[in-house]
């Protein structure tokens, strides 16, 4: 089998993988980034709204305050010293970008134009704040290829799509590099590396209806699965409130950002009931249980009853072609309306996911090998995790609006730092296992063998799962519903044992690929049932109508999933920031 | 409706053929959807795609004769039978699947990142909203590669002609008021077949899913190497 060596290796080239290749690339390392797409096809192109960063170049801002903001949107689940690290970090990792080439918008002074976003506030909750900086509604798309752009300049080496199939492990728990294929061959590879970054993104490709893209499909989450590394918060998936209806593609917050907002079918404005104060920019679960709850109690429109509006109209053309244009374009070819006349069907449609791999603030995978507060997060050496595959925990329950970009830019160049300084610390590669090898040889090649039964089709089995998903996992979640749904998911996930391809070509063959994903999204799917049906408590996106009140007694704490077993552990979240005192927990109104 | 979808498969060593699919119509189906269709009755139709929206550019396809991105085109709006081929002019890795690498090339050629001036503010660099809208239909290219592999000119010399997705971002850099390269990137282009092989057959313009303009970039690059030279 082919085999190459590399000083550091980055799974995934979106947004943090980008950001943390670059750091190294400039730093003279040989760095390796493996993508199963071309890098500019990655998720983090279609983020719209922007970038959150307390820069206040509209009106007064603070990084205090921002961190304020997300330790609430987190339902104070997340961890105050990774989100006081992000909300400082933000503000030079923005002005970074913008040298880098990022096409912000401007404001009439030439500085970077920031527009309002769900949950932010000036003073600790007060008036509205303007933190989010924009490219237009594609701001994901710019800063993805301005990234891929330096990336270029710096050298970093790509191996475009090439499918990372399993992480290689030693018995001492090292990371040592990862198999992957080659798509377009067929061909394994072994890529071995002194430090090795995943940054594989999300996994909403698990639901039926959701903003993500078919290559959302959780693979470097369920690869630190397999090798031993437990999920984290992996209960707390955001629904975004504002997917095209039927469809789920995204519409931005961005449009409420700008004055847009919804209504119902007697043509209220129901976000005034819900959110006296945000209305329509509320936190993102607090939106998208007011439409599931109007939809439920009959104020839906449409022939179905089935989804809300989002009124724009009243924007007049102009701020829509400035400042939205890509919204427009997407409700006119999905929705087949124009925003600028009609108003546009909505309805939550799976999004983000605030768990994932546990790590610090430095991007460090940490896992816990004791009871003990430090030993429940001990350092796996040389391997890192970022953006949203990665669990910092920074979103806590809730993720808001413009700290993904955020998360993945900081993450990544913090990790891309790190590894500098853990490479010249360890610069020799650990020997090979070839037992981890042939473990991940033999994933890679079971899909032809001899079927035990009736043969299945990857097709038919992920239909399955993500409607199992849908049904037992989504925005409302009783004890009864989610019981059933782990026990129906353990049934499905033996049937996967029986899947086979029909077709075995080595040349550019999807079905293989496919297949490779279902077998993540099942070992996703499985650790975000678990971790939901044992948490006895509504708190951010995981709402639970027979326990409606968030319970910090007994579950202000983080969930720990391991595969084997299906076995859950807690930890305790880190409530003490870096330099400031540490926002207590309280009710979260908006 | 009636699908002709291009078959070729390197390791049959048979010729490439049609092969033909019946599906119901479905209200709203994209073309996208209907090769997902065609896909689950037979698994070895090799395509690619993502996003489903039209912002990550890996679905760029030949129908009927043109070029587009299959998750944004409304199939109700295509001519039966509907024929999908690859990308034209591109070699073929398996059905419509198309090796792009040679088109990454040249789009790598043209120094495409921001070159500042230094030093660098400790802040953002400044630009007025009319320098910034100077770079407005310049970057949202995603790079599907349907106007390069629209072009003829790109056609007979895709190693020397850098084509229009190469010469659009170009030109987004010659427009950035940030850059501080400009001189030596129009003396790069300065070239008889680099930049001065378009003849401004404009199938770029027709072809590019985003209504981007890559023949008024090229132009654009014209008119600032005569100010240049002047």
């Amino acid at each position: 089998m082919k085999t190459v060596q590399f000083d550091a290796l980055i799974i995934g080239a979106g947004g943090a993988g980008m950001n943390a290749a670059l750091q190294l690339a400039d730093a003279q390392l040989q760095v390796a980034v493996v993508s199963k797409v071309f890098p500019t096809r990655s998720h983090t192109v279609a983020a719209q709204g922007g970038v959150n960063a307390a820069l206040g170049n509209v009106m007064a801002d603070k990084w205090h305050w921002h961190m304020f903001d997300t330790v609430k949107g987190s339902d104070y689940l997340g961890d105050q010293d990774a989100i006081e690290h992000m909300c400082r970090e933000a503000i030079p990792t923005v002005y970074e970008l913008e040298h880098n080439g990022v096409p912000f918008s401007r404001l009439d002074n030439g500085k970077i134009y920031q527009r309002p976003f769900g949950g932010q506030s000036q003073e600790f909750g007060g008036k509205q704040a303007a933190r989010t900086c924009a490219a237009a509604d594609r701001t994901g798309h710019a800063i993805l290829h301005s990234l891929y752009q330096q990336n270029i300049r710096a050298k970093t080496h790509f191996f475009d799509e090439y499918f990372a199939v399993d992480l290689i492990r030693d018995e001492e728990g090292f990371i040592l590099g990862v198999l992957a294929l080659e798509i377009a061959t067929g061909e394994p590879i072994l890529i071995e590396s002194k430090a090795t970054l995943i940054a594989t993104g999300g996994g909403g490709q698990v639901y039926r209806t959701t903003s993500n893209a078919h290559i959302n499909t959780g693979d470097g989450m369920a690869m630190a699965l397999r090798a031993g590394i437990p999920l984290q918060d992996m209960e707390f998936f955001q629904f975004h409130p504002t997917g095209i209806a039927g469809k789920g593609m995204l519409i931005t917050e961005g449009v409420r950002g700008e004055g847009g907002y919804l209504i119902n079918s007697e043509g209220e404005r129901f976000m005034e009931r819900y959110a006296s104060m945000a209305k329509d920019l509320a936190s993102r679960d607090v939106v998208s249980r007011a439409i599931v709850t109007e939809i439920n109690e009959g104020r839906g429109c449409g022939p179905n009853k089935d989804h809300v509006l989002l009124k724009v109209d009243h924007l007049g053309e102009e701020v829509v072609a400035k400042r939205l244009p890509s919204i427009r374009e997407s409700s006119r070819i999905f929705a087949g309306i124009d925003p600028v006349e009609e108003p546009i069907p909505v309805f939550p449609t799976a999004h983000y996911m605030m768990g994932g791999i546990p790590t610090d603030r430095f991007a460090r995978v940490v896992m816990p090998l004791g009871e003990e507060q430090d030993e429940q997060n001990a350092v796996i050496p040389g391997l890192y995790a970022a953006g949203e595959c990665a669990c910092a925990s920074v979103h806590g329950a809730n993720r808001l609006g413009g700290n993904s970009l955020l998360d993945i830019l900081v993450f990544g160049r913090l990790a891309g730092k790190d590894i500098i300084d853990y490479v010249k610390n360890n610069p020799e590669h650990r020997p090979l296992n070839q037992a981890s090898v042939d473990r991940a040889l033999y994933r890679l090649n079971r899909w032809e063998l001899p079927p035990e039964g009736e043969a299945l089709s990857v097709n038919e089995l992920r239909c399955e799962l993500q409607k199992l998903m849908e049904d037992h996992a989504g925005v409302f979640r009783s004890e009864e519903v989610m019981q059933k749904g782990v026990l129906k998911l353990q049934a499905l996930r033996k049937k996967l044992a029986q899947v086979r391809l029909q077709h075995r070509g080595k040349v550019f063959n999807t079905a293989r690929i496919e297949a490779l994903e279902l077998e993540n999204l099942f070992d996703i799917g499985m650790a975000i049932a678990v971790a939901a049906a044992n948490r006895k408590e509504s708190r951010g996106a995981h709402a639970r109508p027979d326990y409606p009140k968030r319970d910090d007694q007994n579950w202000m704490k983080h969930s720990l999933y391991f595969q084997q077993g299906d076995r859950l552990s807690y930890k305790a979240v880190r409530s003490t920031p870096l330099s400031v005192e540490s926002f207590p927990p309280k009710e979260r109104i908006y | 409706m009636l699908f002709r979808i291009y078959r070729f498969d390197p390791e049959t060593e048979q010729a490439s053929s049609m092969q033909e699919f019946e599906l119901p119509m479905q209200r709203g189906m994209m073309l996208r959807d209907a090769l997902l269709l065609i896909q689950e009755q037979d698994e070895s139709l090799a395509f690619r795609h993502s996003c489903g929206e039209g912002v990550c550019g890996s679905d760029g396809v030949n129908v009927n004769g043109s070029n587009t991105l299959a998750c944004i085109t409304r199939v109700a709006d295509l001519k039966e039978p509907i024929e999908v081929r690859p990308l034209p002019g591109r070699p073929v890795i398996r059905d419509l699947v198309v090796d792009m690498s040679q088109f990454y090339r040249q789009y790598e050629r043209v120094d495409p990142w921001l070159k500042p001036s230094e030093p660098l503010p400790e802040k953002e660099i400044l630009q007025s909203p009319a320098e910034n809208e100077k770079l407005e239909g310049l970057y949202e290219c995603i790079m599907c590669g349907c106007c390069s592999t629209a072009c003829p000119s790109f056609w007979w010399n895709p190693d020397k002609f850098l084509g229009p997705q190469a010469l659009l971002t170009a030109c987004r850099f010659l427009a950035d008021s940030r850059d501080g390269d400009k001189q030596a990137r129009l003396e790069y282009l300065d070239d008889a077949y680099k930049l001065f092989r378009c003849h401004t057959i404009m199938s770029c313009v027709e072809a590019c899913p985003k209504n981007l303009n890559p023949t008024k970039a090229i132009g654009q690059i014209k008119s600032l190497m005569l100010k240049d030279q002047s």
